[in-house]
């Protein structure tokens, strides 16, 4: 307010004494735009609450305001929480959630840290924040004993998207066990603008079961100083970003991620299936890298990725260290809505086989009688079946089901004890033979997902379903060629 | 007046006698051990002495309070307890409940729990007898290596929210001592003598500190769950009053 009526007066002053070549000169002098070598010389004139957001939301952006004393105010909590359907972690948090509350100040803002250990818990904590200058980052003036409060005041000098974790000793297990979160310091004037941003951040967990093994899992020191993780996971647990809970955009909206990594120990290879991304400020600071297919972003660090998505669907966000995704639960969806553009994307065209040798791509045989009747026949125990369907089921259908039929929770439904595959066998046929896509309902949860027709014989098929039917508590049907040839043949 | 005095007098006599066999307490016998912050050349020599079975419980702490009015939540001066000082009591000399009778006393201050071991004619231990004793396991005076007794520490540590279990609850150590791990914290007379700094990752001074931790060995588990104690120490002051540090006493052979 101040500096508007200082040069509201200026201006009147210059209309009436001065000649308007020198009113160009010398009184287009706004105090606020005044820019500074050395971010330290920032002034600050206002203190304000920051606020604070949960993953995947980030707060409003800066824009162009000046830097301000921020107070930010976070609280330690240990609690439990879903790691994944059926297992459950103890999670150290900041603010209660993985990862702890966004920050977001801009150049010369000078932040005064509150960190609260609830009274419950049942250490002593503190806070390391990469976007300090100063010893620890901050860990050293923040150690807080449970029930305490310490406050401590820090100005940030350089524009970036930085980690903070908690440092306290053994370091490593706060970390691991959800105890970090992204600062971003923006630019004098603020980021461009765009149209939605989101806040993603991957960790890895170690836990005494295996990936899956129900119950209160405790933390592992042993797989932790091995780097041997259970669990890789986006915003805490498996699943965070998926299915209703899929980041939602419009086709044509541009789009910025926010993306940490707090390890503790693995490295990401962020990748996101079916797009591009436009910009990606490398490692969370000023260069900036265009046409980024995947960004590695290191234990401890973090990337700013900018995208614009052209056809509608759904894209996932991986990991592309790939068996973190499918079977670690590196894996989160965008969820893009609009109309289809086919100058971009067509969808499928055309299914054909690719026969090397005739060098031809032919058309399938519209009977699939004469195929069949080539090989020759012969009957198998169900025992046989079994034991093929097995091997079918490992090369075809594991990578997506899972090893033991559990699926992956919001993304690829189980076929263990599932009633969906139990209560239609021709169904379950026409599924592996044609594909499906749409909304399932499976043991109670909702799955909205695709799978492609597999491109596998009536015996293949037959032998894989009794597998299937056999195994993880189904119910025993065995599936026969002739089955599946009557399947075939209705279409 | 009278009552005092007879405190007074049977503290003396106390204090002059031997207390190896007194039933509350267990003998502890002098021994080296190598402690976290110290180089493997670096050995601690632990003289003979005795050690509370227990924590400290409630029901004792009120007996304590009563006869010392000072020590009441209402009277404590804040730079002896901060405003947590006994937080769960009902009031002055009265308990929640029943049952918190036997559970050890919490949210007490470092100032709180040595005034009332030398109440008893006994004082806090330091660090190294505490650290000595609470090597054990029930078969072991030191049981550092056994990955089981780490796990069952660090597993302890990680809990929040534990509600109070009744002392004795735990486990009783090869000394006779129960409750050493998975109960609750314990003031040490010189809790701060060894402070991690905040910065736990810090080189400098507290260098062996840290290497011991990076090193990769069998003896990984065990600096994990010591480093976690010697945090937690670093992170209080003498008046905190904290919902799960408790303490117990110890005293000196006489010769």
């Amino acid at each position: 307010m101040i500096s508007y009526f200082t040069s509201r007066f200026y201006l009147k002053m210059c209309i009436l004494v001065c000649l308007p070549a020198i009113l160009l000169s010398s009184c287009i002098n706004d105090q606020s735009s005044k820019t500074y070598e050395d971010a330290v010389d920032i002034p600050v004139n206002q203190e304000i609450a920051a606020e604070l957001t949960s993953p995947p939301f980030v707060p409003r952006a800066v824009g162009k305001r000046k830097a301000k004393k921020l107070i930010v105010d976070m609280e330690i909590q240990e609690r439990k929480g879903q790691m994944t359907d059926g297992v459950s972690y103890m999670y150290w948090t900041f603010n209660g959630t993985v990862p702890g509350s966004f920050i977001r100040t801009r150049v010369g803002d000078e932040i005064e840290f509150h960190l609260k250990n609830h009274p419950q818990n049942q250490l002593p904590h503190n806070i390391d924040l990469h976007a300090v200058n100063g010893p620890g980052g901050g860990a050293v003036s923040s150690l807080v004993a449970p029930g305490h409060e310490t406050v401590f005041s820090f100005k940030v000098l350089n524009p970036g998207l930085y980690v903070y974790h908690c440092a306290t000793a053994p370091v490593g297990m706060h970390i691991a066990n959800g105890m970090y979160g992204l600062i971003l310091v923006e630019p004098d004037g603020g980021l461009e603008r765009v149209d939605k941003e989101f806040y993603v951040m991957q960790g890895d967990f170690y836990t005494k079961g295996d990936y899956g093994d129900p119950g209160l899992q405790p933390f592992d020191m042993k797989k932790a100083i091995e780097e041997d993780a259970d669990y890789v996971v986006f915003n805490g647990h498996v699943g965070a970003m998926v299915g209703d809970n899929a980041l939602q955009v419009n086709v044509g909206e541009t789009i910025r991620l926010f993306v940490g990594n707090a390890g503790p120990n693995l490295v990401s290879s962020f990748h996101i299936i079916g797009e591009i991304m436009d910009k990606v400020y490398v490692e969370g600071g000023t260069l900036v890298n265009e046409n980024v297919q995947t960004t590695l972003i290191p234990a401890g660090g973090a990337a700013i990725i900018e995208l614009k998505i052209n056809a509608p669907g759904e894209y996932l966000m991986v990991d592309h260290s790939i068996f973190r995704a499918f079977n670690k639960g590196a894996l989160a969806q965008i969820e893009a809505k609009g109309e289809k553009n086919e100058r971009v994307y067509k969808g499928k065209i055309q299914e054909g086989i690719y026969e090397p040798e005739g060098g031809a791509i032919q058309e399938m045989p519209i009977s699939y009688k004469e195929v069949e009747a080539s090989k020759p026949p012969e009957e198998l125990t169900k025992e046989q079946r079994i034991g093929l369907g097995k091997n079918i089921y490992s090369n075809t259908c594991f990578a997506c089901h899972q090893p033991e039929g559990q699926g992956i929770p919001g993304v690829f439904p189980p076929l263990a004890k599932a009633d969906y595959l139990n209560a239609d066998v021709n169904r379950a046929i026409n599924i592996i033979m044609r594909g499906k896509s749409g909304e399932i309902t499976v043991n109670g949860k909702n799955y909205n997902s695709v799978m492609s027709a597999q491109s596998i014989g009536n015996r293949d098929i037959a032998n894989v379903l009794t597998y299937i039917y056999n195994s993880w508590e189904n119910n025993g049907t065995e599936v026969t060629e002739e089955m599946v040839k009557k399947v075939r043949e209705k279409k | 007046m009278v009552l005092k005095q007879i405190i007074f007098l049977g503290s003396l006599i106390i204090t002059n006698i031997a207390m190896a066999q007194n039933p509350e307490m267990a003998f502890i016998e002098n021994g080296v051990y190598t402690p976290l912050y110290g180089r493997d050349s670096v050995q601690i020599k632990v003289d003979d002495f005795m050690l509370d079975i227990y924590p400290v419980t409630n029901e004792k702490y009120v007996d304590f309070v009563v006869k010392n009015p000072k020590w009441r939540k209402s009277e404590v001066k804040s730079i002896f307890a901060d405003n947590h000082y006994l937080a769960k009591w009902k009031d002055d000399t009265h308990l929640d409940s029943e049952a918190q009778k036997y559970e050890p006393v919490t949210n007490i201050s470092w100032f709180a729990a040595k005034a009332y071991c030398k109440c008893q004619g006994k004082r806090l231990p330091t660090l190294d007898e505490w650290e000595y004793a609470a090597m054990a396991d029930k078969t072991l005076p030191d049981a550092r290596k056994k990955e089981s007794y780490n796990q069952y520490i660090l597993g302890w540590y990680e809990r929040p929210k534990v509600v109070h279990q009744q002392v004795g609850s735990t486990f009783k150590n090869f000394w006779g001592v129960y409750d050493l791990h998975g109960l609750v914290w314990e003031w040490t007379a010189d809790f701060n003598s060894v402070m991690i700094t905040s910065e736990s990752r810090s080189g400098g001074q507290n260098n062996n500190l840290f290497c011991s931790a990076a090193a990769v060995g069998a003896t990984d588990l065990m600096n994990y769950a010591a480093f976690m104690r010697y945090a937690f120490r670093s992170s209080v002051k003498g008046n905190y009053s904290i919902n799960n540090l408790g303490f117990r006493c110890a005293q000196d052979i006489i010769k």
